[in-house]
C-alpha cells in the first residue's frame, strides 16, 4: 500500500486505462506536455504519446465534440474540462447529444466517453474557478455523475468511468487534489461501482450526507459533537447519479435525522434532491425536520478571503447545524 | 398470509365482550361470512362472521373469557401457514369516539395522537413506533424541544419493558379500604359449594350481568319508592274502543303504550326525571329514550330502549312496544337496542304483583313500576246541589310506583313526576 494524494489517485486510474485499452484517450487544454495544470496528467504524454493524450485549443465545445465523435466511432475518450465553470459552452453537446444519443438510437449508438473537471471552491479561485456544477448534470437522464472525495474512490471512479458504456462525468474537488491524502493498494486493480454510497462514519442519532470536500468537514464536525455525546452517521454519496437511494434510506430508519451538506448554492443544488428523496420515502422513520447546510443563493463564490469562508460551510458550521437538529 | 379475526366493536360505547361459543373448531375451514363465533354483551348474543375464507389456524381466545374490543380472537389462513403463538397486539384504527368510551378505546385512537392535547408534536416515527408497540404516549416524558416525545424516549421506554404503570400506587386515590369492614377485605377465597345442601344452579351470562347490576345500582343510589294509584277507566274504554282498528295494521294496542305515552309525556313536563347523576352536576337528557322491561323467563330479563318515546304517537309506541318484545323474546336485539336508555317502565303488574320497588336502571334517575289492573271499590265524590256526596264505585285501578334516586330528586318532585303521569291516564280521551 502507498499513500497518494487524491490528484495522484486520478493519475494512476488515466496511466492504468490507457495501458489496458488503445482506444483510451485524453484531450483537454494543456493536457500534453504540459501534464494539465493541476499535473493530473503528469508524465503520460510522454508514456503514451501526442495521439494519446491531446492537447485541445481553447475550446470546450469542441473538446466534448471530439469526445463524443470519437466515442461514436468506438473511442474511449477520457475529455478534461480544465475548471468545471469552463463546461457551459459544452452543455448542448453534453445534454442534447451525448446523455441522449443512446436513447434516441434505440440503443444502436452510444457514447463510451469520460468527461472529468476540477469542481468547487475554498482555493482562491473566485468566480471562475470555483463552481459547483453536479446540479445540472445529476438531473440529465443519460448521464452518470461522480464525485469522489478521495484518493482510492478517485481511481475506482475513474476507472470504471472509462469501462462504462455511458458518457460519465467524474467531478474532483479541487481544494482536495493536494490536501487529501489516502492509501491505494499496489498490485490490485482498483475499481468503485457507481450508485454505491459509503459509510464513513456509522452512528445513532442523525445522518449526515455530503460528497466532495464537504465529506471531510462532515466527519470533522461528527469527533466534534462526539465529544458532547451526539453520534452522527457520516455517508460520503460518491455517486450521485445513479444515487445509492438504499443506503441513504436505511441510514435515516436507524437514526431518523437526515442533514444534507453541500457546497453548491441552496436552491436547486443537488442535495435538495436528496432532501426530498429522504422525506417522500422515509417519511415514517423521521424523528425531525429534514435539514440542508449549503453555500448561499449568491451568483458566485466571492474572490475575497473572508467572503469565501463565509460562502463555504465548514466544520464548525455542520456542527452547529447537527447540534440543532440533534436537539429537535 | 393469514387474516386476522378481530374482536369487533358491538355497539356505540361497548368496549368488550364475551366469547360464548365458537361456532369452528381449530383446524376446520371457514368461508367468508360464515358465522364463526357467537359473542354476548350486555346480555345481547351477536355472531361474528369469518372475515376471510380459509382453516381456522388457531384460537386465542376460550368460551367465556371476556376480551375487549380490538382484541385477537383467531387467525384464519391456509393449513402449515405461521401464526404467533399469543395474541399480537393488534394494529388499532382511529376508534369511533364516543367521549364516554375508557382508556383502551383512547389507545386505540393512536393515529391522531398527534393532535392529542398536552403530548406535544408527535414526529412520524414516534407515532409509527406507538402504534406498532401499543405503547400510551401519554405515559412518556418528552425530552424533544418544547418537551416533545422523541424516537430515544419511545425506545428508552420500550427498552425498560414499557407496560409499567405511570403512577406509584401511593399516587393513586385510594379506594375507601380502609374504611370497609376487615372481614370482608381479607375473606378468604370462596371455596367449591357443597352439594351436600343441595343442588347448584350454574350461573349463565344474563343472570351474572343482572347481578352486577343490581347490586351496583343499590351501592350507587340512594333509592327511594313513591307510590300513587291511577283511575284507568278512561284508558280502558280508548283502548276497547280503538284495539280492533289497531289490530286491523297488525298492531297489538296493550295496556303498556297508554303507560309508555304517558310516563314520556310528564318526563318532558318534569324534565329532572330524565337525567343523570355526574360529578359535574345532573346531565339532563334531550330525548327520552324509554326502556320497557321484558322478561325471557328463565333467560331472566332485558330492556329494549324506544328512542325518542317523547315524540312518538300512542300508535307509534304501540308498533315499537311490539316490535322490541317480539325480537327481544327471539333474542334477535342487537346491542343498540338495549343501550342508551335514559327512563325505565318496569310491567311487574302482569304477573300479578300489586306494587314493588324496582331497582334503578343505571344510570338513569329512575323507574317506573306498572302493577296489576285490577278492579277495585273505591270512593267517588259527586257534586250535588246540597254540596259534595259520596259514593261507592268499582274502577279498574293501577298503583304505579316510581322509584327515585334521591341525589338527584327529592320526594315533593318525584310525587309531582308521578301525578302528572297519574293526571295523563286519567284524563285519556
Amino acid at each position: 500500500m502507498a499513500e497518494v494524494t487524491l490528484i495522484e489517485g486520478l493519475r494512476q486510474a488515466m496511466d492504468e486505462e490507457l495501458a489496458r485499452d488503445d482506444r483510451v484517450f485524453i484531450v483537454g487544454e494543456d493536457v500534453g506536455p504540459r501534464g494539465g495544470v493541476f499535473r493530473a496528467t503528469q508524465g503520460l504524454f510522454e508514456k503514451y504519446g501526442a495521439e494519446r493524450v491531446i492537447d485541445s485549443p481553447l475550446a470546450e465545445l469542441s473538446i466534448i465534440g471530439v469526445g463524443i465523435g470519437a466515442a461514436l466511432y468506438g473511442m474511449r475518450p477520457i475529455c478534461e474540462i480544465q475548471f468545471a465553470d469552463f463546461i457551459h459552452p459544452a452543455f448542448n453537446q453534453i445534454v442534447n447529444e451525448a446523455a441522449k444519443m443512446c436513447y434516441r438510437s434505440n440503443g444502436e449508438w452510444t457514447v463510451p466517453m469520460v468527461i472529468r473537471a476540477p469542481y468547487g471552491g475554498g482555493i482562491g479561485g473566485g468566480l471562475y474557478h470555483s463552481q459547483s456544477v453536479e446540479a445540472f448534470f445529476a438531473h440529465v437522464p443519460g448521464l452518470k455523475v461522480a464525485i469522489p472525495s478521495n484518493p482510492h474512490d478517485a481511481k475506482g471512479l475513474l476507472k470504471s468511468a472509462v469501462r462504462d458504456p455511458n458518457p460519465v462525468m467524474i467531478f474532483e474537488p479541487k481544494k482536495g487534489y493536494r490536501l487529501i491524502r489516502g492509501e491505494l493498494p499496489e498490485d490490485e486493480e482498483v475499481l468503485v461501482p457507481f450508485g454505491e454510497a459509503a459509510v464513513t462514519r456509522p452512528g445513532r442519532d442523525l445522518s449526515v450526507f455530503a460528497y466532495g470536500m464537504m465529506h471531510h468537514y462532515c466527519l470533522q464536525a461528527a469527533e466534534m459533537v462526539a465529544q458532547e455525546g451526539i453520534d452522527v452517521e457520516v455517508v460520503d454519496l460518491r455517486s450521485l447519479l445513479p444515487l445509492d437511494r438504499k443506503t441513504v434510506l436505511d441510514s435515516v430508519g436507524k437514526t431518523g435525522k437526515a442533514l444534507v451538506v453541500y457546497e453548491d448554492n441552496l436552491t436547486g443544488g443537488f442535495g435538495a434532491e436528496v432532501a426530498a428523496i429522504i422525506a417522500d420515502e422515509a417519511f415514517e422513520y423521521l424523528d425531525g425536520p429534514v435539514r440542508r447546510l449549503a453555500g448561499p443563493d449568491v451568483p458566485a463564490m466571492p474572490y475575497s478571503h473572508p467572503l469565501q469562508d463565509w460562502f463555504l460551510p465548514d466544520p464548525e458550521q455542520i456542527a452547529d447545524a447537527i447540534r440543532q437538529l440533534a436537539g429537535f | 398470509m393469514a387474516t386476522q379475526v378481530i374482536m369487533p366493536q358491538l355497539g356505540e360505547s361497548v368496549v368488550e365482550g364475551t366469547v360464548t361459543k365458537w361456532l369452528k373448531a381449530e383446524g376446520e375451514s371457514v368461508e367468508e361470512f360464515e358465522p364463526l363465533v357467537e359473542v354476548n354483551t350486555d346480555k345481547v348474543d351477536t355472531e361474528v362472521p369469518a372475515p376471510a375464507s380459509g382453516t381456522l389456524l388457531k384460537l386465542y381466545v376460550d368460551e367465556g373469557e371476556t376480551v375487549e374490543a380490538g382484541r385477537l380472537l383467531a387467525m384464519i389462513g391456509q393449513p402449515g401457514e405461521e401464526v404467533p403463538e399469543a395474541p399480537q397486539p393488534v394494529k388499532h384504527k382511529a376508534a369511533a369516539g364516543a367521549g364516554n368510551g375508557k382508556a383502551k378505546a383512547d389507545r386505540a385512537s393512536q393515529p391522531d395522537a398527534g393532535r392529542k392535547k398536552g403530548l406535544g408534536f408527535i414526529s412520524p416515527v414516534v407515532a409509527r413506533m406507538a402504534a406498532e408497540h401499543d405503547v400510551d404516549l401519554s405515559s412518556i416524558e418528552g425530552s424533544g424541544r418544547g418537551g416533545r416525545i422523541t424516537k430515544k424516549d419511545v425506545e428508552a421506554h420500550l427498552a425498560k419493558g414499557a407496560k409499567a404503570p405511570a403512577a406509584a400506587p401511593w399516587e393513586e386515590a385510594a379506594s375507601g379500604e380502609l374504611f370497609r369492614p376487615t372481614e370482608e377485605i381479607f375473606k378468604k377465597p370462596a371455596k367449591t359449594v357443597s352439594t351436600e345442601q343441595g343442588e347448584v344452579v350454574p350461573l349463565n351470562t344474563v343472570r351474572k350481568a343482572i347481578a352486577e347490576h343490581m347490586v351496583r345500582s343499590k351501592h350507587t343510589s340512594p333509592h327511594v319508592t313513591t307510590v300513587m294509584e291511577a283511575d284507568l277507566s278512561r284508558v280502558v274504554r280508548h283502548r276497547s274502543e280503538n284495539k280492533a282498528t289497531y289490530a286491523r295494521d297488525g298492531i297489538q294496542l296493550t295496556f303498556s303504550a297508554y303507560f309508555v305515552w304517558a310516563a314520556a309525556q310528564a318526563l318532558t313536563e318534569v324534565p329532572i326525571v330524565n337525567s343523570s347523576w355526574t360529578d359535574q352536576g345532573v346531565l339532563q337528557h334531550r330525548s327520552v329514550n324509554l326502556g320497557m322491561a321484558v322478561s325471557l323467563g328463565e333467560r331472566g330479563l332485558i330492556v329494549p330502549v324506544i328512542k325518542g318515546a317523547e315524540a312518538m304517537s300512542l300508535r307509534g309506541l304501540a308498533q315499537a312496544i311490539g316490535d322490541l318484545a317480539v325480537r327481544a323474546r327471539q333474542a334477535e336485539l342487537k346491542p343498540d337496542d338495549v343501550q342508551g336508555g335514559t327512563f325505565t317502565i318496569t310491567n311487574h303488574g302482569t304477573s300479578g304483583s300489586l306494587f314493588a320497588t324496582p331497582i334503578i336502571n343505571q344510570p338513569q334517575c329512575a323507574i317506573l313500576g306498572v302493577g296489576a289492573i285490577q278492579k277495585r271499590v273505591v270512593a267517588v265524590e259527586t257534586g250535588g246541589p246540597d254540596g259534595v256526596t259520596d259514593s261507592i264505585a268499582v274502577r279498574p285501578m293501577v298503583y304505579l310506583t316510581l322509584t327515585f334516586d334521591h341525589r338527584i330528586l327529592d320526594g315533593a318532585v318525584a310525587d309531582h313526576y308521578l301525578a302528572k303521569v297519574v293526571g295523563r291516564l286519567e284524563a285519556w280521551t
